[in-house]
């Protein structure tokens, strides 16, 4: 047969349709009904592959990146001093922040003479690469395992402060 | 004119020249780190030990090694002398020794500090130091006082360079600052706080190498490699005007001397150095005070040079309709960038 384009299958599934006519075991339908009813019976005991999401949650890989958080220290002062090493090494340009001078009787708010006033990442900028985590040396800015929640405007996924620093109950405490 | 040869680098040089500033003249990484020497102030030199050399042949004269490391800062050259600086084992040893000397005393506080990414003591730390300390004795420390109006010491960060005592002396008509006390109680200090005023004194932070001298209109402003610097100049009746401005965006941050390689002021067209006044250091914050004249180059391993471009770009004009660029203006509804809306 010479090589026409009607008869190559590139793909090796290629299957030629017929028109013949069915036979009657085909024709009442019933069978495959049945066939196709018991697949999907079979299926009700099989183990589920699907989760309840949120209340069930699944397992992250260790090493799974998620959103930000600022650390306390055992005393619940902001570890954060500004220095500015996640902004510089961020690859996405994600991180800005303000710095400001501590004052006298706030020790307990911030540990460092110098605090980030303003620290803001963009949520929809980071690749979550983990530099920032790397470079920081205060032991300040972690990845989480939490998502980051979706929302519906941009400016909700600009996190400040309010929604990266680790809330004060969770504050670390101190292992001897 | 004496022949010196530098590791292996032979100059000329002129009668009476330093075996630091020959190999000045030579350039490149040969060059002995200094920490206290400054070659636009008279007397400096001398107390950091960090420029230490190996003298391996006195001169043509006298071809014996001299028996010590010496002071390369304030050792002159002599005819047929060979120096050994990057090629000495022993010089690398001892350069280590020093940093961890200077880092006895000093803080560890760079993420903290307004010098980071300029410091001298930073480089060195990073070039020759170990990552660990073996001090275990109580560091002293010192409240920070104000030492001028717009001078901030910390006197924690200090190593005693003296530097800045040599500009009071020589750029200011009377002193009014010093190390007071002895030995390891030696600190920078005036007698009354806010003493120093002179117009000139806020040359007193650019040349100290680390960050105990700074600058109060800039301190925790930001950091330094987030700041572009340019070169700017302006009519000035106390000083020659020129200096580096520090911009962000459109904000002048701090004006600083205009710098060289070796993080001294540069000399101006008359050869001078050009120091500049209090007027154009604190209060020029305005763009409108200022003739931009480029960006400024920095070392290329600089931080400072870090997310940066620098070379000139040709603006492109996009002919199309302006809204294209900007956007809706609800969705420029953007925490950073408050400005655009402006």
């Amino acid at each position: 047969m010479a090589t026409n384009i009607k008869n190559i299958s590139l793909s090796g599934r290629k299957k030629d349709v017929s028109n013949k006519d069915m036979t009657f075991m085909e024709r009442i339908y019933l069978p495959a009904i049945a066939k196709g009813m018991g697949i999907t019976l079979r299926h009700f005991f099989k183990p589920k592959v699907t989760i309840h999401y949120p209340e069930q949650k699944r397992e992250f890989s260790p090493v799974f990146r998620g959103r930000h958080i600022l650390m306390r220290d055992e005393n619940g002062a902001e570890r954060c001093t500004a220095c500015g090493l996640c902004a510089l090494s961020c690859p996405a340009e994600a991180i800005t922040m303000t710095s400001a001078e501590r004052k006298k009787g706030e020790e307990n708010l911030y540990r460092e003479e110098k605090y980030a006033s303003v620290y803001e990442i963009n949520m929809l900028r980071c690749i979550f690469c983990g530099l920032c985590e790397e470079a920081c040396p205060k032991e300040a800015i972690f990845l989480t395992e939490d998502l980051v929640a979706p929302d519906y405007q941009r400016e909700g996924f600009i996190y400040g402060k309010d929604k990266l620093v680790m809330p004060l109950e969770d504050k670390p405490v101190n292992i001897k | 004119m004496p022949k010196v040869t530098i590791d292996g680098v032979t100059i000329e040089v002129a009668q009476g020249t330093t075996i630091l500033n020959a190999a000045r003249q030579i350039g490149g990484d040969l060059v002995p780190p200094a920490m206290c020497y400054y070659s636009k102030l008279q007397g400096s030199g001398g107390k950091c030990r960090v420029c230490l050399v190996e003298i391996s042949k006195g001169s043509d004269a006298n071809p014996n090694p001299m028996p010590k490391l010496q002071a390369s800062c304030c050792t002159p050259v002599m005819d047929g002398m060979e120096v050994k600086n990057l090629t000495s084992q022993k010089v690398q040893d001892m350069r280590k020794g020093v940093v961890e000397f200077l880092l006895i005393n000093h803080p560890l506080d760079c993420p903290i500090c307004d010098q980071a990414g300029e410091c001298d003591l930073q480089n060195l730390g990073y070039n020759y130091g170990v990552s660990g300390t073996r001090y275990q004795e109580e560091r002293r420390t010192f409240d920070k006082i104000d030492i001028g109006d717009k001078i901030q010491l910390h006197m924690t960060r200090c190593i005693l360079c003296y530097r800045c005592t040599y500009v009071a002396d020589q750029l200011t008509p009377g002193r009014c600052h010093g190390v007071i006390n002895r030995g390891d109680a030696a600190e920078i200090s005036t007698y009354i706080q806010n003493a120093v005023d002179n117009e000139m004194s806020g040359n007193m932070i650019d040349v100290c190498p680390v960050g105990a001298l700074t600058d109060k209109t800039f301190r925790f402003k930001s950091r330094v490699w987030f700041l572009k610097p340019y070169d700017a100049h302006r009519e000035c009746t106390k000083c020659c005007g020129k200096t580096t401005v520090w911009m962000f965006g459109n904000e002048i941050y701090r004006v600083t001397a205009r710098k060289d390689v070796y993080h001294e002021v540069e000399n101006d067209e008359s050869g001078k150095p050009a120091f500049i006044c209090n007027e154009c250091r604190f209060e020029k914050k305005q763009k409108s005070d200022w003739v931009i004249e480029g960006v400024r180059k920095m070392e290329g391993w600089s931080v400072i040079n870090q997310g940066k471009y620098m070379k000139a770009t040709e603006q492109v004009i996009i002919d199309a309709d302006p809204r294209l660029m900007t956007g809706r203006k609800e969705d420029r509804k953007v925490i950073s960038m408050k400005s655009v809306d402006k």
